[in-house]
């Protein structure tokens, strides 16, 4: 292996704790973009530059440069905010980017197409919120997102405020954010104790990677807990959260044709009292800090690390870094990883009403107005708002007396409660991709309403319209929908082509396989039609579509790395 | 007429040969071949032509009268045609110079016997760049008594002009006034200049010979009138039909603005052209506007007309030879006159009123507002004004694209009494030129636009909208010379996502280290509006550095607000960064453009 340092370590390490050119970069008007190397920076302050790549081949004609415009991503731990946020969140939506929010499979907000010169705005509307963008992308720890348990009251609060904690403690600290966004001025940093004054923590080299942490509260696993870098598995026992299970080295993204890249699930290691747990974090986190592949970007994820080392030797990490070891693992089980849509009456005696937000867009169209239906049960809401894993949004904490008020709007504006759309497609997921993601080969978001459409005919021809099964579509093999995790999942090849996996589990801990390789939407229809129809007949009662694959032989259940990699041989 | 090859330097072949195409040429083509040989001979024999007549007037011109011809020239057309005039006189025998303005002394005026001055006029009837010295010296405290000064005057204007010819007007005035005597009447010439110009020289070479007769001197006789040969093959006159190789938008999806980049072959047309240069085109009509002019007088669109030496019908003499998107005093003359309407009467008697009236108005507005009884397709061909040809500040520069011309061209469309109208060459560019069509297209040098020679020399380039044209020309050139200078470009649109012209060339540019500096200006893209104008100010103290260390400015664009307000926001610089009193100031620009280190396209 390498030991020179790739680019994107170096810019980090040269940055002057985060701060690169960014500034000046955005002074420069003669350009809708920054340099290259501030793009990699300004990941850590929660933004990336995309472009319009519907326009580009026009644009490039026109002898105009890309239509450039940031993607910004806040942090927003266990995806809860207040009515008065989400007012401010859609406000900036109108101001400074292109009218929509996006919902995300991280439980916080994307803004996309936001220009240059509204940046500094945006991100001081979102300080005036009390929000921060703060490793929203970039090599730090990402948003926490929590299973939104809308029954749970009690254990919800304690789970959104480890989520919380657990963020604020690995949020990085150079004073870059404050300098380049809210027009602080620069303080000199002073001699040797620099480092640890910008960074106590990451330092001026931060993690290897991306580091994501995911907390889950079973049977529930709307977190896809496994898919991340730390999991947090909740042990309740009487109504109380005692602690948790942590698992490690969980992760989705993988690079086609590279066979050492690949989607891993985490292994659950063991047992961490609740009131150490974020300390807990803080180990793992520093053990990969120290840990981490820094030669090969692709194979810098923590997943490699506790796929190169071992379990046991992340233990013996654990107790040296954490001080005191985990404890052996406690049972639990996880029956769901989707949404529970609709109504809910939580302990507390509140209701929480789910609502499917399709590929977590939220945007007026000439059908359905979507944002202003959002906006006006914002000015009325008096409880919260929670994003859930799955890109879906949860009105939560309705007192029982204001039920009436808000399901008034909820019919008024015609919003999807889960009830008017298959399970399938109340179960579907995508990423963004087209047109805004530079990392996208084929449709994404655009194309799930059509393909669901596709499958649901297929569900309705056997006889299968009622029962969920578990879809998700992204433009690349990068992850941002967990497509590993699906029972069926597509990956951008190129414009009209994907890869098929199948044989994922509907409890997010299986994951599927390359099925077949770069196939159009009519011989991925044609390869599902017989296999539900089979489904429909021969499989269990209860049974999902992934297991029944596994079980009918169609699919097997063997996960190596290559098998991502492998189209299946019937 | 046939040629007896016995008689000729021919063979029998080529005679025969040459008697056969004879047969066949139309009057217009004959005159095309006969300006065509003319080119030919002059570019293979260089310029020998005129040597031997210079050396012969040199030797019987020792003690004649000596002509200086003093031209003022924004786009070339003056430079022409002075020097054809100092190429005619000397040809006759008399020692004749052309001078630029801005190269002549004006106190040197005092000492001179014959001056011919021929001189464009610029925008509100002020001079071209290169005059304004020379004209503020004879207006002036300073102006000399010019008792023994004999003179004529050219000029050369645009009758859809208010001031139309007026710097010429000024010359002849102020020198009358300051005691010359008109050796020939002043000419005004339109946009069709040529005839005119030609009739005015010949006129003023029969009055100098006649002077110089009377004093005893001889002069060479028989060379006569004829146009003095063209410099290169293809001309204003014979233009060159150019094959469109691209015609591209330049404007983003959204934008309130239509741009286009307009590439042309110049494939085996012998043409050269500099950095600066324009390209002459000769545009078509909108048929629509056609019909409809023919339609409102009920004429036949096939009616035979002559439009000057071109035989034709009716619908293709309005479309290819006659203006008919815009009016100009003498055809609303000849209109009042054919219409006898009282109100076109009136509004000619007040020259203000009747400029705010022409504005935006085109042939079809005056038919119908002022109805004719009849009129026959010869009479509406006369009344009319010859279509002229559209200038264009080339885009490109020939080291960069070979026999290819680009062009940066804005369609102008606006709508009036509720019907849309459009300028004549941008909306033919944009909207019907097919793959097919061929473009007529000449070049017109412009001396006063020019890279500075010293290519380590620092520039500031300030073009907003199509102003961008030359100085993408003088980045090409820039590049592929590999020049050391510094460039700051300094452009200005409507929006920045969708007006930047050329935009990814310009950030290229910066990225390789071509151009050092980029200032941009976009007036909707915030509450106030921001211009070029303001970047110079903003950047006062950094400007005032570059003018320090040798700077040429250029200025490229609107003549109307953008060229003044830089001018005037250069002048602000130059009094706060090298406080100076406003005096001063003007002095400092003027000098700058005295070194040709000021220097404007403006139109």
């Amino acid at each position: 292996m390498s030991t020179h340092l790739p680019e994107a370590e170096i810019i980090k390490r040269e940055s002057n704790y985060l701060r690169g050119t960014i500034a000046e970069g955005l002074d420069d008007l003669a350009t809708g973009a920054i340099a290259d190397s501030d793009n990699k920076l300004t990941k850590f302050h929660g933004t990336y530059l995309q472009d319009d790549r519907d326009l580009r081949d026009e644009r490039r004609r026109q002898r105009l440069e890309p239509l450039h415009m940031f993607m910004v991503r806040l942090r927003l731990p266990g995806g809860v905010l207040t009515p008065a946020q989400w007012l401010g969140i859609d406000d900036i939506a109108g101001d400074c980017a292109n009218h929509t929010l996006k919902l995300t499979t991280r439980q916080t907000f994307q803004f996309h197409g936001v220009y240059k010169h509204k940046m500094r705005p945006l991100m001081q509307a979102i300080n005036a919120l009390g929000l921060d963008t703060k490793g929203a992308c970039g090599d730090v720890n990402r948003n926490v997102i929590a299973n939104v348990n809308p029954y749970q009251s009690q254990v919800h609060a304690d789970i959104h405020r480890y989520s919380v904690d657990i963020s604020e403690r690995l949020k990085w600290r150079s004073k870059a954010y404050a300098e380049i966004w809210l027009g602080e001025e620069r303080v000199e940093a002073r001699g040797e104790d620099e480092s640890t004054e910008e960074e106590p923590f990451y330092s001026y080299y931060y993690l290897p990677r991306k580091f994501k942490i995911a907390l889950a509260v079973p049977p529930e696993n709307d977190a896809d807990v496994l898919s991340n870098d730390i999991a947090l598995i909740a042990i309740v026992e009487d109504g109380e959260l005692k602690g948790f299970n942590v698992g490690v080295g969980g992760g989705m993204g993988m690079t086609y044709g590279n066979e050492a890249t690949h989607p891993r699930l985490a292994d659950v290691a063991g047992y961490v009292p609740a009131e150490q747990i974020v300390d807990a974090c803080e180990a793992i986190a520093a053990i990969q800090r120290d840990h981490g592949c820094r030669t090969e970007r692709t194979h810098a994820r923590f997943k490699y690390t506790i796929a190169d080392h071992g379990v046991e030797w992340f233990l013996e990490r654990f107790a040296e870094y954490h001080g005191t070891p985990m404890e052996p693992v406690r049972d639990y089980v996880f029956t769901h990883n989707g949404d529970r849509f609709g109504w809910v009456e939580g302990e507390n005696g509140n209701q929480h009403l789910t609502l499917s937000i399709r590929s977590g867009r939220v945007i007026d169209t000439d059908e359905l107005k979507l944002r202003t239906a959002l906006r006006e049960i914002a000015k009325v809401h008096a409880g919260d708002f929670r994003i859930t894993c799955n890109q879906n949004l949860i009105i939560a904490n309705v007192a029982p007396e204001h039920k009436a008020e808000i399901q008034t709007l909820v019919d008024h504006y015609g919003l999807e409660d889960g009830s008017g759309i298959s399970p399938l497609a109340r179960n579907s997921m995508s990423c963004v991709a087209f047109p805004t993601c530079a990392l996208a080969m084929a449709e994404s978001e655009r194309y799930l309403p059509s393909l669901t459409d596709s499958l649901d005919a297929l569900m309705d021809k056997h006889g299968l319209a009622d029962t969920p099964i578990n879809v998700r579509v992204t433009g690349c093999p990068n992850g941002c929908a967990r497509p590993y995790l699906a029972e069926i999942a597509l990956t951008g090849k190129a414009l009209g082509k994907y890869n098929l996996f199948l044989g994922g589990d509907e409890r997010g801990e299986r994951m599927n396989r390359l099925y077949r390789e770069n196939i159009d939407e009519a011989t991925i229809l044609e390869l599902i039609d017989p296999m539900l129809e089979r489904y429909a007949a021969e499989r269990n009662d209860g049974e999902g579509f992934g297991d029944f694959l596994i079980r009918g032989g169609i699919v097997d259940a063997e996960r190596t790395p290559d098998v991502f990699h492998k189209a299946y041989a019937v | 007429m046939k040629i007896d090859p016995s008689n000729s330097p021919l063979s029998a072949e080529q005679a025969s040969g040459f008697n056969r195409l004879m047969e066949t040429l139309a009057p217009n083509q004959l005159d095309w071949l006969a300006g065509f040989i003319a080119g030919h001979q002059a570019a293979n024999a260089g310029t020998t032509g005129s040597a031997t007549a210079a050396q012969g007037a040199g030797d019987a011109g020792q003690e004649g009268p000596s002509l200086t011809v003093l031209y003022g020239s924004q786009t070339g057309n003056s430079e022409g045609l002075a020097e054809m005039l100092g190429d005619q006189a000397n040809a006759l025998g008399i020692n004749a110079r052309a001078v630029d303005m801005a190269d002549f002394k004006p106190r040197q005026l005092k000492s001179e016997s014959f001056v011919a001055v021929i001189t464009s006029t610029h925008g509100e009837g002020e001079p071209p760049d290169n005059a304004i010295d020379l004209h503020e010296f004879i207006h002036g405290r300073k102006a000399p008594s010019l008792k023994h000064l004999k003179y004529g005057v050219l000029a050369l204007g645009d009758t859809s002009y208010e001031h139309y010819c007026q710097t010429g007007k000024d010359f002849d005035e102020a020198f009358a006034r300051l005691g010359g005597t008109a050796l020939v009447e002043r000419a005004d010439c339109d946009v069709d200049y040529d005839d005119e110009a030609e009739a005015w020289i010949a006129n003023l070479l029969e009055q100098l010979q006649h002077e110089a007769g009377a004093a005893g001197i001889p002069t060479a006789t028989g060379a006569g009138t004829a146009p003095a040969a063209e410099t290169a093959s293809y001309s204003r006159r014979y233009p060159f039909m150019a094959e469109v190789l691209d015609n591209q938008s330049l404007n983003g999806r959204g934008s309130s603005k239509e741009t286009r980049h307009v590439e042309l072959s110049l494939e085996d047309a012998g043409l050269a052209y500099q950095p600066g240069d324009s390209l002459g085109l000769y545009p078509q009509n909108d048929p629509t506007l056609v019909a409809a002019i023919i339609e409102a007088l009920k004429l036949d669109p096939d009616a035979a007309v002559t439009a000057g030496d071109i035989e034709t019908t009716l619908a293709v003499a309005l479309k290819h030879h006659r203006e008919i998107t815009l009016l100009t005093r003498p055809v609303v003359e000849k209109w009042a006159a054919l219409s006898g309407d009282e109100t076109l009467a009136e509004r000619l008697s007040d020259n203000k009123a009747l400029t705010e009236w022409l504005y935006g108005r085109d042939v079809l507005d005056l038919i119908e507002g002022s109805p004719v009884d009849s009129i026959d397709a010869q009479t509406l061909i006369d009344t009319l004004r010859k279509l002229p040809p559209r200038l264009y500040s080339i885009a490109s520069s020939q080291s960069a694209v070979d026999d290819e011309v680009h062009l940066t061209v804005a369609a102008v469309r606006y709508e009036n009494d509720g019907r849309e109208r459009g300028g004549v060459a941008s909306t033919w560019l944009a909207d019907r030129l097919s793959d097919d069509t061929a473009v007529p297209v000449y070049i017109e040098a412009n001396k006063h636009f020019r890279l500075p020679e010293d290519d380590a020399a620092p520039m500031i380039m300030v073009g907003p909208g199509t102003g961008i044209a030359p100085f993408r020309a003088f980045m090409q050139e820039r590049e592929e010379r590999e020049a050391e200078g510094n460039n700051w470009l300094l452009f200005g649109d409507r929006n920045f996502h969708t007006d930047f012209l050329y935009q990814s060339e310009w950030l290229a540019w910066r990225r390789q280290g071509v151009v050092d500096r980029i200032d941009v200006a976009f007036s909707r893209d915030q509450g106030e509006k921001i211009y070029v104008q303001d970047r110079l100010r903003e950047n006062a103290e950094e400007v005032w550095r570059w003018l320090d260390r040798g700077a040429y400015l250029y200025v490229c664009g609107d003549a109307d607000r953008m060229a003044p307000d830089v001018h005037q926001a250069l002048l602000d610089v130059i009094m706060q960064e090298g406080g100076k009193n406003l005096e001063d100031a003007t002095e400092y620009l003027r000098e700058l453009s005295r070194q040709k280190r000021y220097q404007r396209d403006i139109y």
